[in-house]
């Protein structure tokens, strides 16, 4: 391994007393505890990282943050796999493998860097121009070609191994950034007894004060930021986060961040996530992001050794990293030119301070003077020359005369951009400020402030006393009293500018948006075409559409259009971030919902028993409900159903119905409520009895149906069906607080409360006297059909008893409290052994009541009305209810309308289909015959073939038709004869007893 | 967003579901004029960019149906009201009427 | 001037001169004093209207006008995927149409929209969810559109790294059209406005209506924030600002105005071919050709006019992919916006006259307008044309309310947050 050529003999916030070994491209490397792997690499000389999107041309660091366009890899390896990493964020640990993306056959030596040769068909949007012909051609040969040259990374190919975490919390103080404004705020906030959170994207807090070397009260700022560290750590309500990022803005005062709670180390430790996503509801915001330094757009400005002046400051002064050995610094700001200091004190030869302004300001002469570096004022870089990296740079001064430089670093500085992302996320426009050159924020998110540079105050010592101010002052919004401000002393660096933001005389490429490849050309070529509005040019362009947001692109091709246009900046647009602030792994907004978990599984009261009797399961909603309940030696589901369906109507069986929605509904004015709800009249049901109702939708549609039961001269019980439980509640809680609040009438959903089991059959009434106690008669002279009432069981547990079939068969539902569900199932089935009992699921549910015609999912389906389902009569003509006045509407009353029949196969072998449509016999099947379709179908044991039920256009009047059953999508018709819905005793004498 | 329930307290958007426009009401089915009264309750609506009281029902909460006043621009809650209260009255004040 | 037309010579010849030889796509038109026809909103609805109406029915002295930049609402702000795999008739034949206009676009504008059929699967997780594909996968067949039924082995063929083994809702198949797809949505603005302007019709942006004047029931132009420009008929294409628009022509629709949020992902090298949608909670994607993955969910579920939404959906939409497709989990999501959707009551969209007389409204698009364009184009402006619906559009009527003829494909009746 060689050693860290790069790497200063002193400085930088790591730790030399530990080393890493890492990996790059299969290559070993060391590092340091406290690197980043960009630092690391830099460390090691190694200045070739990726390739770039399109022209496949050689790219390095730009920076040295999260704002990084080139330097992207693909990091760790197999299912941790992720694509797209900034080595300039991705910190450090021992066994780090990260590959270079977006190149074949190696990052040396890439094919595709062809594509530089064709750069001058590759313009902006030249695809939209071309590969029209031949029209076919596109799927099969264009868009391949194009697909495979797509992306950067590869996605890891098998599940993500880690777990995701979320959290919720609640502050008074949010302070966004750890930076010397943020930490001013932090404290200030916390002084006066906030609860505060601090929320820093980067490992280590500090922001600019440990990218550089300022002072603090006499003292490297880097020891005040410790110190700051300290006390905060100290207040019991403040919590800082680092290597958090606050990625969105949300209303209400909420903000969403990503907490990368194991992502600088090999593997998370047992117990903790990879990542955690916070939503943080704060009083108060302090946005104290700072800004990011933007690039001066000229010739080969991508080449790898061109570098922003602030991360070669932070690569010299955090990690004590050298990141060339020869420099040109090239600045159109006062603030740039402090790189040249930097790299001197680091022994880092500096061949030229280019600045563009003509009249150097008296902080550069003195720069360039105390380290005795030529300074070309009034000068730019137009070029860079070199391959793989920087050799040199051609300086072109005001006069026009060029010359040529050698050098392996250049410190690039276009001035800084508040980093204001957040500001905007709530529709919030920015507004445009002259002396900064640049965009601050304009109208901000309710409670959010910005402080130090990210509010336009680069400075440090404006930095820290308005990041004071602010922090005091959201204190104060939030309710604290405030604490005296203690000045600090620090200077405020000079950060004079002069616009400059592209240098026009450059020859070579000259990138705006580096990782996109967008050029200086391709904004005049979308100018020239009539993008000009900034949306336009970001789309056809795709500038500021990679991975970075075009944090170091867009407002150089906002200025570079506003220059084409010859209007102002502010007039050109302004550039309005969306969330995220950085990109946010899927798997951490996921959570833990994913696989068995991803949504809760509700399990009804006989869950336990049902799966020792070996039940096979389906998923009905968020219920895991019995389906069937396989014996041994049977050879399928439908073998295991067709027992159970003909023992329920031979002897009985048993279903667990828990799952129907139950609602408990009393009161004085109950019956009214349900009068108004249901569309049958319900007034003359007796305490004592139950019924069989309907809800429409205020529009006529059908919602829900199912039982009414009236135990009480105020009190009625209420079943809905499974799936629509949580609808209907909510429902009739509507009719109550909102369409009739003076009924006095008062709801609870008893689902939960209520386990309830359909006993059914011919020998239920004999089961049900062995489990009820001996007080209550339930022969079917004291419970007849429909009969419902308040009983005990097994010796004094409460119950209640429902006489109601959806089988067709003698039935009955009991209920006891939930707790007792499992115990009752046991119960029931030991006692109907003598009967020859069988437990029956959903599927023999579904088969019964197919062949009673009874409505279900299939059918109650949101387009279908009473008179459809064959319910017409049940409408009640004497009172109002909701649904009846748009009910009728003459689309609902059309006797054209598809209607609920049944149906039988012709060739009685033949198995029917849901999901066949019905064309009559000798029609063609074309959509102009269509004439309705099959909603359920099953076969049935008691006839010894398939049934169906279906919604025929004008079925009802078309009794013994033959029609085609057409199932084009599986092949194959069938012929149906049309017959009534009910199939098995239709007068109902089974199930009165 | 978050809505201060009056019962509750401020609580996360999650636990509310949504019904729409509160300033439609369900017009009196006896009118002469019903069908048309109802097509317009039922299916018409101002939406309007601007402040919109709207009903939001409490789900994973009290179950309380609420009236919020919020702005479709801005998502600002300018007054949560319980939706009772704002029928009963809606109802007492037609009583007067009649 | 606008440009002529494109192919590959025209992009050699102009490579060869640095691309200086290239005209505006469409010309920056001011607004004349008044025209035969104006469509407001100049979203791709709305071009494509005023392209139709140039082209198929020859019409001329023609403009869109746009308050912003064109393509700045939802042609600009979806998940550009086309299909018209739709389950009633009223629907059918119309979405049909669009994707066989779809299929010719590029060939007929001289614009390459990338219009890429690899494909949409809809997955499905229980048997009554099979049963309603096979419903609806019979209907497309019965309408001659392709539909395959597709079981858990042919899914797991076709894309292997989806959740199989652990799944709380396991995947048992799905309905795939082979022709559904997607399209560079940005490129169906440009090109409809370069090939409308080619045919004269001016495009006026930054021109925001703010009144229609009046003779009696019949309109006579719009008052602009650039003048008052006059017109004998008058083309409504502003979905999700329709409510905005009519109420300035005093009409009340049957629409309200909700957000809905997509996504894309940092591009990755392709590994989803088609769009594929989830069956068990709100998930949909598919793989731009930068490849980014492009993925959304549901509704936001309140009214709203601002463009963009709450945590609530971006968790519910991420849970729903990391279900499905878990191996995503350490891709990172890179952009969320959010679209203003024009939510009818039915879910259908609305292709017809108004009340006052020479004002046509095209609106009601919910989340479907995007692939919708080309038809929606064609058939209102033979509406405006010929004062009588499109064949294919027919059942679009705005008092289908009142008459009961509801298109509700979903079956949620007037709700419209939950369609």
């Amino acid at each position: 391994m060689a050693p860290q050529s790069n790497r200063l003999p002193t400085g930088g916030l790591i730790d030399r007393s530990r080393t890493l070994q890492f990996r790059f491209d299969g290559q070993t490397f060391t590092g340091h505890p406290g690197d980043t792997l960009a630092s690391a690499l830099l460390a090691n000389g190694v200045s070739l990282i990726g390739r770039s999107f399109k022209y496949h041309r050689p790219r390095g660091f730009l920076s040295a943050g999260s704002e990084e366009p080139n330097a992207l890899v693909e990091l760790r390896t197999g299912a941790r796999r992720e694509a797209n990493t900034k080595a300039t964020v991705a910190e450090l640990f021992d066994g780090l493998e990260a590959t270079s993306q977006n190149r074949w056959p190696s990052l040396n030596f890439d094919v595709m860097s062809i594509n530089s040769l064709l750069a001058p068909v590759f313009a902006a949007g030249f695809y939209y121009k071309t590969f029209m012909w031949p029209a076919a051609f596109w799927e099969k040969l264009y868009e391949p070609i194009i697909r495979r040259a797509a992306g950067l990374g590869r996605a890891s190919s098998d599940e993500d191994p880690d777990s995701y975490e979320k959290s919720n919390a609640f502050c008074d103080v949010l302070v966004i950034g750890g930076g010397p404004a943020g930490l001013a705020a932090a404290l200030q906030a916390g002084r006066s007894g906030a609860r505060v959170f601090l929320a820093d994207e980067n490992a280590a807090l500090g922001g600019r004060c440990i990218g550089d070397a300022a002072q603090i009260d006499n003292k490297p700022a880097s020891e005040w930021v410790a110190a700051a560290e300290t006390e905060l750590s100290r207040m019991a309500d403040v919590r800082v986060m680092p290597r958090t990022t606050v990625f969105g803005v949300y209303d209400g005062g909420t903000y969403g961040a990503l907490e990368r709670v194991s992502d600088h180390l090999a593997v998370a430790p047992q117990g903790k996530p990879r990542q955690r996503l916070w939503r943080i509801v704060a009083k108060a915001t302090v946005l104290a992001a700072g800004a990011t330094e933007r690039p001066i757009v000229f010739g080969g400005n991508d080449r790898p050794g061109v570098m922003l002046a602030g991360a070669v400051r932070t690569y010299i002064h955090r990690y004590g990293v050298a990141p060339g050995s020869k420099a040109v610094v090239f600045t159109n700001n006062d603030y740039g030119a402090t790189t040249v200091t930097a790299l001197d004190r680091a022994g880092v030869a500096v061949a030229a301070l280019v600045d563009s302004r003509p009249v150097p300001t008296a902080f550069v002469t003195d720069i360039a003077g105390a380290t005795e570096t030529p300074l070309f004022s009034g000068s730019v870089v137009t070029d860079t020359i070199g391959s793989k990296h920087v050799s040199g740079v051609v300086i072109r001064n005001g006069g026009g005369e060029t010359q040529k430089l050698f050098c392996d670093l250049v410190a690039v500085s276009g001035g800084w951009n508040p980093n204001i992302q957040l500001t905007t996320h709530l529709s919030g426009k920015p507004s445009w400020n002259d002396e900064l050159s640049a965009f601050v924020a304009g109208t901000l998110p309710p409670s959010l402030s910005t402080a130090g540079a990210a509010a336009g105050k680069p400075g440090l010592k404006s930095a820290l006393d308005n990041g004071a101010a602010a922090g005091a002052a959201a204190a104060s919004a939030a309710g604290f009293k405030a604490v005296a401000l203690n000045a600090l002393s620090a200077i405020d660096e000079s950060h004079a500018i002069s616009p400059l933001w592209r240098v026009a005389e450059s020859r070579g490429k000259a990138f705006v948006d580096q990782q996109n490849d967008v050029t200086a050309r391709d904004i005049e070529l979308a100018e020239r075409e009539g993008f000009r509005a900034v949306e336009h040019l970001k789309r056809y362009t795709t500038l500021g559409m990679a991975t970075d947001q075009g944090k170091t692109a867009n407002v150089n091709a906002l200025a570079i259009m506003a220059e084409l246009t010859g209007r102002s900046i502010p007039a050109t647009g302004m550039t309005i971030a969306r969330p995220p602030y950085t990109p946010v792994a899927i798997g951490a907004l996921a959570g833990h919902h994913r696989g068995k978990d991803f949504k809760p599984s509700r399990r009804p009261p006989s869950y336990a028993w049902s799966q020792e009797q070996g039940a096979v399961f389906v998923e009905t909603g968020l219920w895991l409900r019995p389906s069937y309940f396989p014996q041994r030696g049977e050879k399928d589901w439908l073998e295991a159903v067709t027992r159970e369906v003909q023992t329920v109507r031979s002897a009985v069986g048993i279903c667990d119905v828990s799952t129907l929605g139950k609602i408990d509904c009393q009161g004085a004015g109950a019956g009214q409520f349900l009068e108004n709800l249901y569309m049958n009249g319900l007034k003359t049901l007796a305490v004592g009895k139950a019924r069989y109702g309907c809800m429409l939708r205020e529009d006529g549609i059908l919602l829900d149906d199912g039982t009414v039961a009236r135990l009480g001269d105020q009190h009625y019980f209420v079943t809905t069906t499974t799936a629509n439980a949580v609808k209907v509640f909510q429902h009739m809680e509507f009719c109550h607080q909102w369409l009739w609040p003076d009924l006095d009438v008062q709801m609870i959903s008893a689902t939960e409360e209520w386990a309830q089991y359909a006993v059914a059959g011919p020998n239920s009434r004999d089961l049900l006297r062995k489990i009820v106690d001996p007080s209550f008669d339930i022969s079917d002279d004291a419970f007849p059909y429909m009969q419902a009432g308040a009983i005990t069981v097994c010796g004094g547990i409460k119950a209640r008893l429902f006489r109601l079939s959806f089988s067709g068969e003698r039935a009955y539902e009991i209920g006891v409290p939930a707790r007792f569900g499992d115990a009752l199932s046991r119960r029931l089935m030991d006692a109907g052994r003598e009967f020859g009992v069988c437990a029956y699921g959903t599927e023999a549910l579904g088969v019964m009541r197919i062949e009673k015609g009874h409505i279900s999912g299939p059918e109650l389906n949101g387009t279908t009305t009473p008179r459809d389902l064959g319910l017409g009569g049940m409408v009640s003509t004497k009172k109002d209810f909701i649904g009846r006045v748009l009910g009728g509407r003459p689309g609902l009353l059309d006797a054209d309308r598809p209607a609920l029949v049944g149906l039988r196969p012709v060739d009685r072998s033949q198995r029917l289909r849901s999901g066949a449509h019905f064309i009559a016999k000798d029609a063609a099947a074309t959509a102009a015959n269509d004439d309705g379709y099959m909603t359920s179908v099953a076969y049935s044991p008691s006839l010894g073939h398939w049934i169906g039920l279906g919604l025929l256009r004008r079925g009802p009047s078309r009794m013994g038709e033959i029609v085609r059953a057409c199932d084009p999508l599986r092949g194959g018709d069938t012929l149906v004869e049309v017959v009534s819905p009910c199939f098995i005793d239709p007068k109902g004498e089974r199930l009165r007893g | 967003m978050r809505i201060n329930c009056p019962y509750c307290g401020e609580r996360s958007l999650d636990e509310f579901a949504y019904h729409g426009d509160a300033t439609v009401t369900r017009p009196d089915p006896q009118s002469a004029t019903a069908m048309a009264d109802f097509v317009s309750y039922a299916f018409e609506r101002t939406n309007a960019a601007a402040a919109h009281r709207e009903l939001w029902y409490h789900a994973a909460g009290c179950h309380a149906w609420l009236v919020v006043t919020r702005n479709l621009t801005t998502h600002a809650i300018s007054s949560v009201e319980i939706a009772r209260d704002v029928a009963m009255k809606r109802a007492s004040e037609a009583g007067e009427r009649t | 001037m606008p440009a002529g037309r494109y192919s590959i010579f025209s992009v050699l010849r102009e490579a060869l001169r640095g691309h200086t030889g290239w005209g505006p796509a469409w010309r920056d038109a001011p607004p004349k004093p008044d025209y035969d026809i104006i469509i407001i909103g100049g979203g791709g609805h709305g071009l494509a209207t005023a392209y139709y109406l140039a082209r198929t029915y020859g019409l001329a002295r023609i403009a869109v006008v746009e308050k912003g930049w064109i393509g700045s609402g939802n042609v600009g702000r979806n998940t550009t995927i086309i299909r018209s795999n739709y389950l009633l008739p009223g629907n059918i034949p119309f979405y049909e149409q669009a994707l066989k206009l779809w299929e010719g676009l590029e060939q007929d504008i001289n614009y390459n929209a990338m219009v890429s059929q690899r494909g949409i699967l809809n997955l499905y997780h229980s048997d009554g969810q099979r049963d309603a594909y096979v419903r609806r996968g019979n209907a497309m067949r019965l309408h001659g559109i392709d539909a395959e039924l597709l079981d858990q082995n042919a899914v797991r063929k076709m894309l292997p790294f989806l959740d199989f083994a652990n799944a709380r809702f396991p995947i048992q198949g799905g309905l795939l059209q082979r022709r559904g797809g997607t399209v560079r949505h940005d490129a169906v603005a440009w090109g409809y406005a370069r090939a409308a302007d080619q045919r004269g019709v001016d495009i006026i942006q930054n021109c925001e209506v703010t009144g229609f004047r009046r003779d009696g029931n019949k309109v006579t132009g719009i008052e602009t924030s650039r003048g008052f420009i006059g017109a004998k008929k008058i083309g409504m294409a502003v979905a999700g600002n329709s409510s905005r628009v009519a109420t300035m022509a005093g009409l009340r629709l049957p629409i309200e105005s909700h957000v809905l949020q997509a996504f894309v992902t940092e591009g990755l090298k392709p590994f989803i071919d088609g769009v594929v949608t989830f069956g068990a909670g709100h998930f949909y994607i598919s793989q731009s050709d930068k490849g980014g993955l492009v993925f959304g969910g549901d509704l936001d579920g309140y009214n709203s006019y601002a463009q963009r939404g709450n945590l609530p959906v971006v968790e519910d939409v991420c849970e729903g992919g990391m279900a499905l497709m878990p191996r995503i989990g350490r891709v990172r999501l890179l952009r969320q916006w959010g679209g203003i959707m024009d939510m009818s009551m039915d879910g259908s969209p609305i292709i017809d006259m108004t009340p006052i007389e020479g004002l046509y409204l095209n609106a009601g698009w919910c989340y479907g307008g995007f692939k919708a364009t080309p038809a929606s184009g064609l058939c209102f402006a033979h509406l405006i044309a010929r004062d009588e619906p499109h064949p294919v559009a027919g059942a679009y009527r705005l008092d289908r309310f009142k008459t009961g003829h509801a298109i509700d494909e979903k079956g949620m009746g007037p709700q419209p947050n939950l369609h």
